[in-house]
């Protein structure tokens, strides 16, 4: 009996608790990004892969020196320095240079995550912050160094000339990723006297959809096959890592903004337009693995969908209006500022309070 | 089906180790430690004193103000002494008495008495020398609970079989083993109460239980209005706000009691207790407990005197199979950890836990990480998160603006925070320190 009595240990209720950890929600973000990523090598070979070996080294060495150097323990094993090196990886381009994401990396561990007081403290998404940041220090390499299909083609080895465009303005169009056509094609298309809408029958068409449901297509490393990604989407939802609020309300405000944005345009399918504009890009990447990331995202589920209905009209925005061709990283790092202003606005209701009425605190 | 209130949580129920058991009797212990303060209130005033023979069901603490509720012996025998001894709470003023001579209550032969002609005071009397409490786990005393101020109208009973702590099966073995005495009980409760209606409700992972009270509903044909309601397995479904807006749909306001809005809820184990009380008039000296965890021999539901150590029921339980790392008085969720074997159990007692570290993990947790499912399983509609990380920072006046004293303890939050944080905790931190009480 003396001996049971040793070691009992006395805490405030409740005595159980759930599996999940940090660490396990982490870790699953990681698994669910494993499938789309593995299409990506398949699809662009050995660069990819030592680009995201690098860069999640980094992150972890980051992670790893700071906490040492801070005397604090080191966390690498809750996996969240490792999603985000992971992460940095997946918004380059594959033909990036290694240095490239390694130097994101450090950025997003130590500027944007510990100085700010590391897990949980971070106000921008280190991984965004980080995209933006090479975006702005090494703007070639974040948009040309993309992979060439058959030496030619950056779009989609899918896509032939079926529509009776020049040849020199079709090769002008798969030199770029399909949003870069989207931002580039009417100072080409001026030059040869077409129609915008001629543009949009390209991009817009059952094949190039299919290329990049599937994912035949270029892009950043990350954000290849939406069928794949969804799929990842999907193991995140059910595993109960992240809710719908987010991705649905973001993605739905991208495709109904951009079936508006088309009708008005006067194109005849803008239905084509809204699916292009929901699959193309790193829109389903960001919707799914990086909005939702819970440090930077609201707490509430009516929160979370403003914020992901705000990441949606200003990807959008910046897509159709803005200098860059896309707007998954801006959108979302935008929305991360306005996060505590979110939080304050959609508190829940107390349950037995009358929302009218502010009663004296007691 | 119903189970309409905001957020909770579905941890695994883990009743399936005693709720198939039949009630067993625990022997009587040697020696009864019965603390004067067994219920929220003020304690009882010890009446015995030491080398006094005392009988079954003797009273030995008179109820001692409004709120307040009387204590008798468990067993025949002698005071030894009166002495402060570790009960759940704190140390506090306990009768110790030594088992010897008759036991006269349980020997008697069980005449019962017609209740059908006692008025709703006769009876609340009736209850009120019986020591009566929520059995359930606050352990309020029920004769004030039943009698109201003049101007709160009740019309509606509630009893409270919901039982969604984990681990707990005494109220679901109660319903399906005394169905009979916990319609009679509530019937006796409904003329307390001077109410029309009354409804049971029970978690539907309890099937049969429903069915065993639906079947005695249909053949008692109890000329009042008795129903059971199946309501939908999610924890905190038995918590008091959450039951009455699940069967009913009336909210409690912000920081009041369920009278207010004309309901009284009383739990299945109460209600049975009730019964006794008033038809045999039989003191609350003993009840039945749950008995168990992973750690425990023999787990299952007993019958036990009030004033039982913990100590004495491991013996009888099974002994123990490992050491435990907790031992939890009540449920997983709400109930309090102990530290000595020594500790009594007490009318409020549901259940005793021995848990060992594969369940009861503790460790150190880390920085909220803003994921936000504290919020959605919150039944309130607080922000545990942020009530956590003020209590964390000691900014006492930004928890008092993010309505702590709302809370109803439940844990759902704790339960679920992924960084393992005691949300719970703080927030009753936060109202300790808000009220100025010492923590």
């Amino acid at each position: 009996m003396d001996e049971n009595k040793k070691n009992i240990f006395v805490s405030s209720a409740p005595h159980i608790r759930t599996g999940e950890s940090v660490r396990t929600m982490m870790w699953t973000v990681v698994l669910a990004l494993v499938p789309s990523t593995g299409y990506s090598i398949y699809l662009f070979g050995i660069n990819p892969v030592i680009i995201i070996a690098s860069s999640i080294a980094a992150a972890a060495a980051a992670e790893a020196v700071y906490q040492l150097i801070m005397k604090k323990p080191v966390s690498i094993t809750d996996g969240s320095a490792v999603l985000a090196g992971f992460l940095v990886a997946l918004n380059v381009p594959p033909e990036s240079p290694v240095w490239m994401p390694v130097i994101g990396s450090f950025f997003a561990i130590i500027i944007v995550k510990q100085l700010f007081g590391g897990l949980g403290f971070n106000i921008f998404n280190p991984a965004l912050s980080a995209r933006a940041f090479l975006m702005a220090s090494w703007p070639m390499h974040m948009t040309t160094k993309w992979h060439k299909f058959m030496g030619l083609n950056v779009i989609s080895p899918e896509l032939e000339n079926r529509f009776d465009l020049p040849p020199a303005v079709f090769d002008a169009i798969t030199q770029a990723t399909p949003l870069t056509v989207l931002k580039e094609a009417p100072k080409i298309l001026q030059e040869y006297n077409i129609d915008l809408n001629r543009i949009y029958d390209v991009v817009f068409s059952g094949d190039m959809l299919k290329a990049l449901f599937i994912g035949n297509r270029g892009g950043c490393i990350g954000e290849i096959s939406a069928m794949l990604l969804l799929l990842g989407g999907v193991f995140l939802l059910a595993r109960k890592v992240i809710t719908w609020h987010i991705p649905v309300s973001c993605i739905f405000t991208v495709g109904i903004f951009a079936y508006i944005y088309y009708s008005i345009l006067g194109y005849p399918d803008p239905a084509m337009g809204s699916i292009f504009h929901v699959l193309t890009g790193g829109l389903i990447l960001g919707a799914f693995f990086m909005a939702t990331d819970p440090v930077t995202s609201p707490v509430s589920g009516k929160g979370m969908i403003i914020f992901g209905a705000g990441c949606g009209a200003l990807i959008f925005i910046i897509r159709v209006w803005g200098g860059f061709p896309e707007g998954v990283c801006y959108g979302i790092l935008l929305m991360n500022a306005v996060t505590p202003l979110i939080d304050r606005y959609t508190k829940p209701k107390v349950f037995g309070k009358k929302s009218s009425t502010k009663e004296k605190k007691g | 089906m119903s189970g309409g209130f905001r957020g909770g949580i579905h941890p695994h129920d883990k009743k399936n180790a005693t709720n198939h058991k039949e009630f067993l009797n625990l022997p009587i212990p040697q020696r009864c430690f019965i603390p004067l303060q067994q219920h929220i209130g003020a304690p009882a005033k010890a009446i015995v004193k030491a080398g006094d023979h005392v009988e079954e069901g003797q009273l030995i603490g008179s109820s001692d103000g409004f709120i307040s509720a009387d204590v008798h012996s468990s067993i025949p025998g002698r005071v030894i002494e009166i002495i402060d001894h570790l009960t759940i709470y704190y140390r506090q003023p306990t009768v110790v008495i030594e088992a010897e001579g008759q036991f006269s209550a349980s020997a008697m032969p069980r005449d019962p008495d017609d209740w059908g002609t006692l008025s709703g005071s006769e009876i609340i009397s009736r209850i009120k020398s019986s020591g009566m409490v929520g059995l359930g786990g606050a352990a309020f005393p029920t004769s004030v609970k039943l009698s109201p101020p003049p101007e709160k109208k009740i019309d509606t009973l509630l009893v409270n079989g919901a039982e969604c702590e984990p681990y707990l099966t005494v109220d679901d073995a109660l319903m399906r083993k005394f169905s009979l005495e916990i319609i009679e009980g509530t019937r006796i409760t409904m003329r307390a109460l001077g109410v029309k209606k009354a409804v049971i409700g029970i978690e539907d992972n309890k099937q049969g239980a429903i069915n065993a009270m639906r079947n005695e509903i249909r053949s008692a044909n109890p000329p009042e209005d008795i129903t059971v309601k199946s309501l939908k397995t999610r924890y905190p479904q038995g918590a008091e706000k959450q039951l009455i807006y699940s069967i009913l749909g009336r909210i409690v306001p912000s920081r009041g009691l369920p009278m207010d809005i004309g309901v009284v809820v009383q739990n299945v184990g109460t209600v049975f207790a009730i019964r006794e009380a008033v038809v045999f008039k039989k003191p609350l000296f003993e009840r039945f407990i749950t008995v168990g965890g992973d750690l425990i021999g023999k787990p299952g539901n007993y019958k036990v005197r009030i004033g039982s150590r913990i100590s004495d029921i491991i013996e009888e339980c099974g002994g123990l199979k490992g050491a435990p790392v907790k031992i939890v008085v009540g449920g997983p969720m709400c109930g309090l950890s102990v530290h000595s074997m020594d500790i009594p159990v007490v009318k409020g007692t549901s259940g005793i836990l021995f848990l060992s570290d594969k369940i009861a993990k503790g460790g150190p947790y880390l920085p909220c990480i803003r994921c936000g499912k504290c919020v959605k399983a919150c039944p309130m509609g607080l922000l545990p998160c942020e009530l956590g990380n003020a209590a964390e920072n000691e900014r006492f006046d930004l928890s008092g603006e993010l309505n702590p004293f709302d809370c109803i303890m439940c844990g759902s939050c704790s339960y679920v925070c992924p960084s393992h944080r005691p949300l719970s905790h703080f927030i009753k931190v936060s109202q300790q320190k808000i009220t100025g009480r010492a923590v």
